[in-house]
């Protein structure tokens, strides 16, 4: 059972807003959706590797990447050359 | 023979996100020929939103390999069409830029998520489009708006420049009006890429050949069961019918696996996704973060306001899956119930040829019809199979239930997609013939 | 109060790309976000692809360390949020780490030799870099010119026993990486460590942002001293994170309320697993210091010092391997000793120096062409050229042009007298038995004469002098 705080962790978890009013309707959601999952229960065994495609690299060779220009094309914001990014101290 | 075509469709079913009223092309084997291209495959200079809000303005400095492909081959791309946002839906309508509406039936949905592509070509706009397949987002809109869709094998078209939402699971292929084009299309895409990692060298490069004679056709009980329109059934039934005409036999398999199925299925997208769509934090493209607050208030800010409900669920659900305390339980599980459902696959294509059934358990829902995400979720349930499995299945339009469209799947081993394009073309020619 | 430290040290490769793209890897100096492309700026779509020679640098590494390399190794995606983490995850290696369990010597604090364990080692990508602006709208600037440089994280067990033992184990672990090739040590935050210390039966504390390897000393004996005065003082010392303050040479604690680390790691779909435990074998090693150094007193019959400085450095040792031939001994001493000093001086690398002017240097002063005095100026004269990217004259036109050849003793009669004239209280002592006066007398001259006679000559030449009655 997930409660509205694990809903809100988790949230939290992921970054992603989540306003009070939504916190009832997500919980009720999420709780239906992992009773589904529920039969994941019943699977039994372990994890084995699965033998498929292994070791694919690429040689040590410098390759032209973007102009700052367009690297910076995108951004919402840049100062001098570098991209502007919420405060983190 | 290279030009510009211009492009200006009645676009009533807002099939498209963008259209490029004067698209350039070259010459090559689709010279000059309207392709159009799901909005979450990158094109250099045009556009690409993933239907999101959160991607609004972002103009793509590269074309994904399968752009490349196409431009090389002749291809005019003339818009970008609709989708559900980040391909997480089964209807078009979780779009930030509105539901598409079925050609077949504008009250119903074209299915999804790439239902902007599947409308395009069912309305005539292109003969052709490129669609991405998650889950079934190439097979449900195919089998809801009555078009061809075929979802290659996982590794055979290069997932360079798809904007990532299920790593493992998606592939992106083609749709078009008959089989014909949707190989053509597949020859044009299914070309080595060594950006792509988990890419092999296995090229397609095939003309449909309408034969089936001494085919042996697996019946897997699970396509028929509980939750299947029994009309949808029937029609099934008497597609497969058809193939046994022309000399195909049936056998009965079992793909006992399939009870776990769509739980893994949704507990393994959403993990990726709650990884793939990180990144979406206003910093380096999109609508600007503001950076004047901290940076987890300001990415909560920003992700509340442009993620859509369904999206934001989803990334919930998958952090949830991968958090510690519950990844062993649902993550690792899944994983185990994927290799089980893999394994079911290969022990009965050892037996058969190819599996038929089912696209989709229903036909097209209406308009606002699935609310709860649950019912949705279950739509996918015959389709997300040979995405766990990563096999080739393609979507083949046999006839109506309620005048609504209704899709013949035909899945087969890995890397013979040709093989699952000649039994759906042979069909095909049969029923027009 | 037992000390226990445990290091985790994240190595930038020194390969010419990136880890997962071809962007070039020498940024230095170079305006931001001009080594990027869709991969490195996490763009939507972009897809990672694995450099093989990142992988092979690990291995060398992992071979090198006595590491066991594991039949399947992958990588996993580290998820977090943080802006300089352009896709809000991290390509790391988690359950499957490239190597494991592998061992480096050092010496203790009593001079034994002792086994620090090493866990494991693994490649990741290294994150952009972020820039604090302060002010009144605070905000951060990124420049992702470092995002997807390869790093090889190694973790340590808590083997050390106090911060001059990490240090000696981060000196001589950044030796074994220099000599293997795969770090360039002259990088600015080329080798940066997280550190966990923690005094016996107490809590352990992780000291975070030592971006040089000489500050780990510095940080560790803080942290010591403040964990050791907090039991001193009877309270405890509380498990977390604190960060090293390179400036003030302090810690600080990381925050009160640590956030929630979950990172939710899973094998990233897009990188298929490695499957490389059978490259190692192939793996040719160069010679490691340890054996080096015991070469170089065996076969060059030099001391124990200075082969140990002499080695510490493989491109000094490869120096050293240039000049040797001229007369070991020489070479071992005007190399370790006098060169190592002067570059160190300059603040030059021994790489801007020219090994065969050093040779032809060695040969003048074996031949006694010039004494040891002027041997130093010349060096000076060709270090000074070499530093401001002159080209550097052959010693022996320094010698011509300043007029340093060794002076035959007669030569100097005339400065003698000069000096014996000048300094008759000097003279008088010398008679009277002060030995310090004919050292003064004999400074004189040299000071004279420019460092062009040998002291003990000179010596003889004035005693001589003053004695045959010459004044």
């Amino acid at each position: 059972m997930i409660t509205e705080s694990d809903i809100e962790h988790i949230a939290e978890l992921a970054d992603i807003g989540i306003s009070r009013d939504e916190v009832p309707e997500f919980t009720k959601q999420f709780n239906a959706i992992i009773e589904y999952f529920e039969v994941l229960d019943t699977v039994e065994g372990e994890s084995a590797p699965v033998v498929g495609i292994t070791n694919v690299f690429r040689e040590d060779e410098p390759r032209p990447g973007l102009s700052q220009e367009e690297a910076l094309a995108n951004a919402g914001s840049t100062e001098n050359g570098f991209i502007k990014a919420p405060r983190v101290m | 023979m290279a030009g510009t075509l211009d492009f200006s469709p009645d676009d009533r079913y807002n099939a498209f996100i963008t259209t490029c009223r004067q698209a350039p092309f070259s010459d090559g084997t689709l010279a000059g020929t309207a392709v159009a291209v799901k909005d979450n495959i990158s094109t250099a200079g045009i556009r690409t939103t993933c239907g999101s809000k959160i991607l609004e303005g972002y103009v793509p400095p590269y074309d994904a390999h399968v752009v490349e492909l196409l431009r090389q081959a002749g291809a005019a791309i003339v818009g970008k069409t609709n989708m559900d946002e980040f391909g997480m839906g089964s209807t078009t309508e979780t779009s930030a830029f509105g539901p598409t509406r079925n050609p077949a039936d504008p009250e119903r949905v074209p299915g999804g998520s790439s239902g902007g592509s599947a409308a395009a070509v069912a309305a005539g706009l292109v003969p052709m489009a490129l669609g991405t397949d998650t889950g079934g987002s190439i097979r449900c809109p195919a089998a809801f708006c009555g078009i061809v869709g075929l979802k290659p094998t996982y590794g055979r078209v290069s997932r360079y420049g798809l904007i990532a939402y299920a790593n493992s699971l998606e592939q992106v292929g083609s749709m078009a009006r008959t089989v014909e084009d949707a190989s053509r299309l597949m020859s044009v895409i299914a070309h080595y890429d060594p950006r792509d990692s988990t890419m092999l060298d296995r090229p397609y490069d095939h003309r449909p050949v309408a034969e089936v004679k001494g085919l042996r056709v697996g019946i897997p009980e699970e396509y028929f069961g509980e939750g299947v329109d029994p009309r949808v059934g029937e029609r099934v039934r008497d597609a497969i019918g058809v193939l046994e005409g022309l000399g195909a036999e049936t056998v009965p398999v079992s793909i006992p696996g399939m009870r776990h199925a769509l739980a893994a299925y949704y507990v393994i997208c959403t993990s990726e996704a709650s990884s793939n769509l990180a990144r979406f934090d206003g910093v380096r493209y999109g609508p600007a973060v503001d950076t004047r607050k901290s940076w987890h208030e300001a990415y909560q800010d920003l992700r509340l306001e442009l993620f859509g409900a369904e999206v934001r669920r989803r990334i919930m659900l998958g952090t949830f899956a991968l958090s510690a305390g519950y990844a062993g339980r649902y993550y690792a599980k899944a994983q185990v119930a994927r290799r089980k459902i893999r394994e079911d696959f290969e022990r009965a294509l050892r037996e058969v040829d190819i599996i038929a059934g089912p696209t989709m358990p229903t036909v097209a829902f209406r308009l606002g019809e699935k609310t709860d995400p649950i019912s949705m979720y279950l739509s996918d349930i015959l389709t997300a199979p040979a995405n766990l499995a990563g096999i080739p299945a393609i979507s083949v339009p046999c006839g109506r239930v309620d005048g609504l469209p209704v899709g013949l799947q035909i899945m087969g081993r890995q890397f013979e997609d040709e093989r699952v394009v000649d039994v759906a073309f042979a069909y095909e020619q049969e029923v027009r013939a | 109060m037992k000390t226990i430290v445990g290091l985790e040290i994240h190595v930038q490769l020194s390969t010419a790309t990136k880890l997962f793209c071809g962007c070039s890897t020498d940024y230095r100096d170079d305006e931001p976000n001009t080594h990027c492309c869709p991969v490195c700026l996490g763009l939507p779509g972009a897809l990672p692809r694995l450099n093989r020679r990142a992988v092979e640098y690990g291995l060398k590494v992992a071979k090198a360390l006595d590491m066991k390399v594991p039949e399947e190794s992958e990588f996993a995606r580290k998820n977090y949020f943080y802006p300089d983490l352009a896709k809000a995850y991290q390509i790391t290696q988690s359950d499957k780490p490239l190597a494991v369990e592998g061992t480096i010597e050092i010496e203790d604090d009593e001079g034994h030799e002792k086994i620090v364990r090493i866990t494991r080692a693994h490649l990741e990508e290294d994150p952009g870099r972020l820039i604090h602006v302060a002010g009144g709208s605070k905000y951060s600037l990124v420049d992702y010119n470092r995002s997807g440089i390869p790093l090889l994280e190694i973790v340590t067990e808590p083997d050390m026993r106090s911060p001059q033992e990490a240090r000696r184990f981060l000196n001589k672990l950044r030796t074994i990486l220099e000599y293997l090739g795969v770090f360039d040590g002259e990088r600015e935050g080329g080798l940066r460590v997280d550190a966990n210390i923690s005094i016996e039966g107490s809590e352990r504390v992780e000291v975070k942002n030592i971006s040089s390897y000489k500050g780990v000393e510095k940080a560790l004996t803080f942290e010591m001293t403040r964990q050791k005065n907090l039991l001193r003082r009877g309270q405890k010392v509380a498990r977390e994170t604190r960060h090293f303050m390179e400036g003030r040479g302090i810690t600080t604690s990381a925050r009160s309320k640590e956030e929630a680390h979950d990172y939710r790691y899973f094998p990233d779909p897009d990188l298929p697993p490695l499957r490389v435990a059978d490259w190692v074998a192939a793996i040719d090693l160069p010679e490691l210091p340890v054996a080096r150094k015991n070469r170089f007193t065996a076969q060059y019959g030099i001391s124990l010092n200075h082969a140990r400085t002499l080695t510490g450095d493989p491109k000094l040792a490869d120096f050293y391997e240039e000049v040797a031939h001229v007369d070991p001994a020489l070479a071992a001493t005007w190399v370790a000793d006098t060169l190592l000093g002067e570059l160190n001086y300059r603040e030059m690398s021994i790489a801007a120096v020219p090994a065969e002017r050093i040779a032809e240097l060695l040969a003048l002063l074996r031949s006694e062409t010039i004494t040891d005095a002027a041997g130093v100026k010349v060096l000076r004269e060709m270090l000074d050229a070499c530093a401001a990217g002159k080209p550097c004259e052959p010693p022996a036109a320094i010698v011509e042009r300043e007029g340093l050849a060794r002076a035959a003793g007669d030569e100097f009669t005339q400065v003698v007298e000069k000096v014996v004239a000048a300094n008759p209280q000097a003279v008088e002592d010398y008679r009277a038995g002060k030995k310090g006066a004919l050292n003064f007398l004999v400074g004189q001259v040299m000071k004279e004469t420019r460092g062009r006679a040998d002291p003990r000559e000179l010596g003889r030449i004035v005693s001589g002098y003053i004695d045959t009655g010459g004044v």
